[in-house]
């Protein structure tokens, strides 16, 4: 391994500090700063999502009211998707990430639109505390899902609105980061560095960025017609008023699948620098990987419709959508092989981010699968609505997001804090973790296939014996979450300083900075003369 | 990374008045179009009246007829992928 411990020739971006106290921290327009703002800021969200997931466990752990009232469930049931869906697994990897890694990764000294980047933050923490209101206000909390679908979305009593608007304020952020991304990417890259040199991770940044920018209005509108709807009974989606409900879905669903991208590719980004890193190997098929991220961000946005297989399509579009959500299958399994074929022969390094590497890929790989289950018609109608679907957008979305988060932030920690964590309670927590979420999720696919229908804090007798499984897998994963989350808190503020500036063996550029790196990253801005990747 | 942002293009006024009042047309037009019935094409009726002025105003108001051509490729994939998501919705309902 490398080492460099010669003295800092600039103060790292911790120490500069042009305002005191928290004011250093939310006046901030440093790219670094602002990303461990999103982190912190998810971090706490994810705790409260976490907990009113444990909650719904452990409702069904029995048949019948358990610990809460069916009305309640429903409330928990839609804040746990609100606050996972739109606080954290959309933001989450280019919020902090993104933020944090991007410009060192191109060899920047920060973002495009440093203030614009701030103000991204500040309306995510507006819109999260908008959509937190809604539980608090007169009318009870929503209960609708985190869909909102209509016409019950118009019809309930609940207070709708704070969560729908504050959704559509959530959407701004997106949309301000990804324009962000985009510009920095095409602006700022280091001399040299042409697009075939960058990075897998600014890549697929950059694929997710153009998602966050055109699909993501498109929600905006879709959710400020439905406040339209609550409040003026316009007649847009009630066929009461010669509206139409599936016209809400189609709108909801284009941009909310793409927006399932938004959370997978950045994860999927995450991976290829792992591996490669990990395995001491340049990453097998970079320029595959390349197309298959435009390929999955372009096909990615004309499948929603397998959402809507049993709302009453016309039989045509179930075709046209069925196949095209095959189609985009291919991308995905093509960056698999590729991943799959960089660690092949490499000489494998085995720690805690290679686990949460390949762990992911292992999940990814059983929610990918699932998922052709979904796209297939006719096994669709059979499983539409049950805990099969639950269990395979959890495994996707959660597997994926959660286990790249996970190895992002083990892989990237000794670069951000300068610190190291206690790697035998990282790796026992990664595994308690990876028991805990299988042992959650798997017994859900058999209660799907068997009947069990979704969103119902109740159940037939029959389903007992998966749901007391699952329910002890989400306590298990809980209790491994809770080594993971201690470790890092505490390796963060006390663990043993490593200002080795490339712990891994790393080849791209956050692995030539200082840790942490100086307020403006580069002592001299890079040339870039081979890709990122190459160990040979 | 080019630096062309640096060169600014004049617009003539007459241009600007020509577009403005192909603007206006097309606004009288798309009202007056409502009083035929159209069918399924009432939607595509309307949506090409106001692509045509969404070109306009990019091209002349926002410059992008003189601009780096690279932007321009970028917002015609936009329109075309606007335009896919667009078909296929009606895939539901033109055969619903």
């Amino acid at each position: 391994m490398t080492t460099d411990n010669t003295a800092r020739a600039e103060p790292s971006f911790f120490e500069y500090k042009k305002h005191k106290g928290i004011l250093a921290w939310i006046l901030s327009t440093d790219h670094k700063r602002i990303g461990l703002l999103y982190l912190y800021s998810i971090m706490t969200f994810f705790i409260v999502g976490a907990i009113l997931g444990l909650l719904m466990k452990l409702e069904l752990i029995a048949p019948g009211k358990t610990i809460m009232e069916a009305k309640t469930y429903n409330g928990v049931f839609t804040l746990h998707g609100i606050i996972m869906i739109f606080l954290i697994v959309i933001p989450g990897l280019p919020a902090v990430f993104g933020n944090f890694m991007l410009p060192i990764l191109i060899g920047a000294k920060d973002v495009a639109f440093p203030r614009l980047n701030l103000l991204s933050w500040y309306i995510y923490i507006f819109g999260a505390i908008v959509v937190l209101m809604s539980q608090f206000m007169s009318g009870g909390p929503p209960d609708t899902g985190w869909t909102f679908y209509a016409p019950y979305s118009f019809k309930t009593t609940t207070n709708m609105l704070p969560a729908v608007l504050g959704a559509f304020i959530l959407g701004f952020s997106s949309i301000l980061t990804g324009l962000n991304f985009i510009v920095t990417i095409h602006r700022m890259r280091a001399p040299g560095m042409t697009w075939l040199k960058m990075p897998l991770f600014p890549w697929a940044l950059y694929g997710t960025a153009w998602i966050q920018l055109l699909a993501t209005p498109i929600i905006g509108i879709t959710l400020l017609m439905t406040v339209g709807e609550r409040l003026f009974n316009i007649g847009f989606f009630d066929p009461a008023l010669g509206g139409d409900p599936i016209l809400y879905q189609h709108l909801f669903w284009i941009y909310s699948h793409p927006a399932v991208y938004v959370m997978i590719l950045p994860a999927m980004g995450v991976i290829s620098e792992i591996l490669p890193t990990f395995a001491q190997k340049t990453i097998f098929g970079y320029k595959a990987i390349i197309f298959s991220t435009i390929a999955i961000a372009f096909v990615g946005y004309f499948v929603w419709g397998h959402h809507m297989f049993t709302s009453g399509m016309s039989g045509t579009a179930l075709y046209v959508f069925s196949i095209l959500t095959f189609l985009v299958a291919i991308p995905s399994g093509i960056k698999v092989f590729n991943w799959v074929s960089t660690i092949y022969k490499g000489s494998i390094n085995l720690k805690t981010p290679f686990y949460w590497a390949v762990s992911f890929i292992f999940v990814f790989m059983i929610g990918g699968l699932t998922g052709l289950v979904l796209g297939a018609l006719a096994t669709n109608v059979h499983v539409h609505d049950t805990h099969f679907v639950v269990a395979h957008f959890h495994f996707i979305v959660f597997g994926g997001v959660g286990f790249a988060f996970m190895g992002a932030i083990h892989y990237w920690f000794p670069k951000m804090y300068g610190r190291m964590y206690d790697e035998t309670w990282a790796n026992m927590g990664w595994l308690i973790f990876f028991i805990g979420f299988l042992t959650l999720y798997l017994p859900m696919f058999y209660l799907g296939i068997a009947g069990m229908p979704r969103r119902y804090f109740d159940y037939l007798p029959q389903f007992h014996g998966g749901n007391i499984i699952s329910s002890f897998g989400a306590i298990i994963m809980i209790t491994g979450l809770l080594i993971i989350i201690t470790n890092l808190v505490r390796s963060a503020r006390m663990g043993p300083i490593s200002t080795e500036r490339n712990p891994w063996n790393g080849k791209t550029l956050e692995w030539t900075v200082e840790s942490p790196p100086s307020l403006e990253n580069f002592e001299e801005i890079p040339v870039i003369e081979k890709g990122p990747y190459e160990y040979e | 990374m080019s630096n062309n942002e640096d060169k600014h293009h004049v617009i003539p006024y007459r241009t600007l008045l020509l577009v403005l009042s192909a603007l206006l047309t097309f606004t009288f037009i798309s009202i007056a179009v409502t009083n035929y019935e159209l069918g399924p094409f009432t939607v595509l009726a309307a949506l090409l009246l106001a692509s045509f002025k969404t070109i306009l105003v990019l091209a002349y108001f926002m410059h992008l007829k003189f601009d780096v051509k690279m932007f321009g490729i970028l917002i015609s994939a936009v329109f075309i992928l606007i335009g896919a998501v667009i078909f296929i919705t009606f895939l539901d309902y033109l055969y619903r």
